[in-house]
């Protein structure tokens, strides 16, 4: 087709550079030194295919869309966790190798796979959506754009979890039974601040999601792909509902008598 | 035989997008045994892509919208050959789907009497597309994935199947491997699902992931049942063309339902140049009045731009031809002009397509709300599938279901934009239930040990052959078979390229038989490669001998030699099964002929 032609010898002006990528499984492996020729626009998961197309057909990598919208390719580039399909080459220095290695929070399946069925487990975890009875009588309900918009920032979440990569308290503490992650503390925000959802999950927050845990470094916002203020939108105003239900007994007095009046 | 892990449901269904949830979820309300197998992780199926929108005649844009325009509009963009009965049960149907989406827990945009908004999109008549900003599917598989892990469902990820299993005439389950260990796995099942997809990845240019390899189609024909339609294969009109990493990637319908214009390296908007008659009393007469259509003037009529897909295509195509196109082969597409036409332009275009400003910005270093994006038709959706009864989404073999884009008939030659994500709730919707009911009616099926022998031995034999035994690299092939079908089965289709195609098919075949894999059983994309090859050639077999019998232009499917529309033609679908010789074989069926009432729909709306 006339677009492929053309497209193709656009691209002019390639180079080499060299990759270090993590080759092994849970009982060792090192890095492995390769090379690719690098086009204007690409990205470091086309790097990869490359390799795995003309000179390791096994090399392990996980990945779907190549457009930054599933969320599968994360890895860690030049030690900082990134999806490899929105990492230009170009960005990157280009007068040293690239090391491409595995997520470390996660147990290693091999080479840059690693296994996040924990994360789907957890999951489950979170106490599901309620909504309220519907609003109008043909059962559909009436929201404002703005309420809608206020959790749209999580829903745009997409599960690629290189949050719960960096995050301290499951890379360094490993504290995955006690806590959720920030994630899941995303999605129970998400929950929490529908605005059709009637659920109360402030016990569940502190008790079960362990989001005293987290000590708001901000690492999990600043590596997020689809720029979620993970931290400042979504935890501090959990956190901020949690103790303000647990701690705070004059306000418990205040709902407990308005509850009273609205039954009466 | 080896010991293998063993599975037994009442249900079985393979591939976790849209439809395939959607299923699993109605199967598991009717309390059978769902089971679930999904090529990738949870929740990366290629709904994620969809961006513009759902339909669905939801009417809170424009009361004069109902499920029979809905009806009519569908029939009218698949030129006659849909199968009316889907496309009147997808109408009706899909306002209901959308609305139990918000009672599981969907986003969607508001009017601003908090009712769900409607987009304009092409071939709709009134803005029917309920969306979320430009990443509606993300949100709808979101939204049933949360729902289904508290169904009950019992999910494999990253689980491919590679035969499925008969009981006589019956399917009887599944076999498959698992990517993560390379173990086997068999699933035994009282009925079967397939909700696997397209299968763009047989071109070089598509919005597809790696996953869609025709998998269902393929397991459905292997199986012994029919397909349909597969010449018709839909080039959407703006896929990404810069950088070449990025080409193909999607380009939501939605920049132009928000006003996005296409231009030629002149400047000129180039669609008002030709306009197919269907289509002429509803479109624009002017660039104003286009404008006026996309902010929601009930008296204007859609500008060109919203034209259906296969006619958008065709037009860059051409421009691109005789060399009126952008520097890296395509058209341009401008939403930043509406910036003189709305209050807070930039921040107008960012909320209403984040996505496209997000994927612009990082992939190709272009501000959308400043300078006009490059774009050219990518491989998109296949309207052509698994033969399906239209009421249970039933094949021709007894206790094989198949919904969403592997199935056929909704779509007929040409798909609107937006009746997928419709299309995939109302029918996936409609496979879970009659799967479940034909499940408890049947009982348990018989898994006979030779066919899963046969299976496994199958899956084995590409580590049998060593590369120094020429045996071939997997990934070569898949790529010189992307490049024929790129080349020679493209939206525009000579007879000579076709019959070299299907040559060169043969070919790639023999390679294929022979291909070689190192290294071990554990996530070995070469292997995975090696055993999607097999399905991949199917369904490029299967598109391009349908394309070389079709002989008229109609929807997606062009050729050069027979440009026009041909009556007789106009009431034949193509039907492909798999030869006792093992030959594909090809068929001529009329379509099922309208109910009386359903054609006086069509004769009123037009």
């Amino acid at each position: 087709m006339a677009a492929t032609t053309i497209a193709a010898n656009a691209s002019q002006g390639s180079r080499r550079t060299s990759f270090e990528v993590w080759r092994g499984d849970a009982g060792g492996g090192a890095f492995r030194t390769y090379e690719a020729e690098i086009l204007e626009g690409m990205v470091v998961l086309d790097a990869l295919h490359q390799i795995q197309k003309e000179q390791a057909p096994d090399l392990a990598v996980r990945w779907n869309c190549k457009a930054g919208k599933c969320g599968s390719c994360s890895a860690e580039v030049n030690g900082r966790p990134r999806l490899t399909c929105m990492t230009r080459m170009s960005d990157l220095p280009d007068d040293q190798p690239v090391r491409v290695e595995p997520m470390r929070t996660f147990p290693l399946i091999r080479d840059l796979v690693t296994d996040v069925s924990w994360n789907f487990e957890v999951k489950k975890k979170v106490r599901p959506f309620r909504a309220r009875p519907p609003d109008a009588d043909d059962g559909t309900w009436r929201m404002d754009q703005r309420d809608v918009d206020r959790v749209m920032e999580f829903r745009k979440c997409i599960e690629c979890f290189l949050c719960q990569d960096v995050c301290h308290v499951l890379r360094e503490h490993h504290y995955h039974d006690s806590f959720v992650g920030p994630r899941f503390l995303i999605y129970a925000a998400a929950l929490e601040m529908h605005p059709l959802d009637t659920e109360d999950r402030r016990e569940d927050l502190r008790r079960d999601y362990g989001i005293g845990y987290c000590n708001i470094t901000k690492c999990c916002t600043d590596v997020c792909p689809e720029h979620i203020t993970i931290t400042d939108n979504g935890i501090i105003p959990l956190k901020e509902r949690v103790v303000d239900h647990a701690y705070d007994p004059l306000g418990k007095l205040v709902q407990i008598v308005l509850r009273r009046g609205k039954k009466e | 035989m080896a010991v293998h892990q063993v599975h037994e449901y009442d249900v079985l269904v393979i591939g976790a997008g849209g439809a395939g949830l959607r299923a699993a979820v109605e199967a598991a309300a009717a309390d059978v045994r769902v089971g679930v197998v999904c090529k990738s992780l949870l929740g990366k199926a290629h709904t994620v892509m969809a961006e513009g929108g759902v339909a669905a005649a939801l009417s809170n844009m424009d009361e004069r919208d109902n499920w029979q325009v809905h009806f009519a509009d569908t029939m009218r963009g698949g030129q006659y050959l849909n199968n009316s009965r889907m496309a009147e049960l997808h109408a009706q149907e899909a306002p209901a789907r959308v609305r139990e989406l918000e009672a599981w827990g969907a986003l969607f945009d508001r009017t601003p009497d908090g009712r769900i908004l409607q987009r304009n999109f092409g071939g709709h008549a009134y803005p029917r597309l309920a969306h979320v900003g430009d990443r509606t599917g993300l949100e709808m598989i979101r939204t049933l994935q949360d729902h289904g892990i508290h169904a009950g469902l019992d999910v494999h990820m990253e689980v491919t199947v590679t035969r499925l299993l008969k009981d006589g005439q019956r399917v009887a389950g599944a076999f498959a491997y698992d990517r993560e260990r390379g173990r086997f796995l068999v699933f035994q099942a009282g009925a079967v699902v397939l909700a696997t997809g397209g299968i763009g990845r047989s071109y070089r240019v598509t919005s597809n992931s790696w996953e869609y390899a025709g998998d269902g189609h393929s397991l459905a024909y292997q199986a012994g049942a029919e397909l349909m339609d597969m010449e018709f294969l839909q080039f959407h009109p703006t896929g990404m063309v810069w950088p070449p990493s990025v080409r193909g990637i999607l380009v939501t319908e939605g920049v132009r339902g928000e006003g996005g214009v296409l231009r030629n390296s002149e400047g000129r908007r180039f669609m008002f140049d030709d306009i197919p008659e269907a289509y002429r009393p509803q479109t624009a007469d002017s660039e104003e009045e286009g404008w006026r259509y996309t902010q929601g003037d009930k008296n204007a009529r859609r500008p060109p731009e919203l034209l259906t897909r296969d006619h958008v295509a065709r037009m860059i195509l051409r421009e691109v031809r005789e060399g009126r196109g952008s520097p890296h082969g395509g058209v341009f597409l401008d939403i930043a002009w509406i910036k003189g036409r709305v209050r807070d332009g930039a921040g107008h275009i960012r909320r209403k397509l984040p996505g496209m400003y997000h994927q612009f910005k990082e992939l190709a270093e272009l501000d959308i709300t400043e300078e006009s994006m490059e774009i050219g038709p990518t491989t998109h959706y296949a309207m052509g599938g698994v033969r399906v009864d239209a009421d249970t989404q039933m094949s021709s073999i007894p206790g094989l279901f198949a919904a969403g884009e592997c199935a056929a008939g909704l779509h007929g030659a040409n798909r609107l934009g937006g009746n997928s994500l419709s299309d995939l709730l109302v029918f996936g919707q409609r496979a879970g239930k009659c799967a479940a009911e034909f499940a408890c009616a049947q009982g348990e099926s018989y898994v006979p040990d030779d066919q899963v022998r046969q299976a496994e031995a199958d899956a084995l034999t590409p580590f049998k052959r060593k590369a120094s035994d020429s045996g071939e690299n997997a990934f070569q092939i898949q790529s010189d078979l992307q490049d024929l079908m790129q080349d020679k089965v493209g939206i525009i289709r000579s007879p000579d390229l076709l019959a070299e195609a299907i040559e060169e098919i043969v070919t790639l075949k023999r390679r294929a038989a022979a291909v070689a894999v190192t290294g071990n059983r554990e996530y070995n994309p070469g292997w995975h490669t090696a055993l999607d090859l097999e399905n991949l050639l199917t369904v490029s077999e299967a598109v391009t001998r349908a394309a070389l019998e079709r002989r008229e232009s109609r929807g997606a499917h062009t050729r050069d030699d027979y440009p026009g529309k041909d009556s007789d033609w106009g009431t034949v679908n193509l039907v492909i099964t798999k030869g006792e010789d093992g030959a594909m074989r090809l068929r001529r069926e009329r379509v099922p002929p309208l109910r009386g009432d359903l054609k006086a729909i069509i004769e009123e709306i037009g």
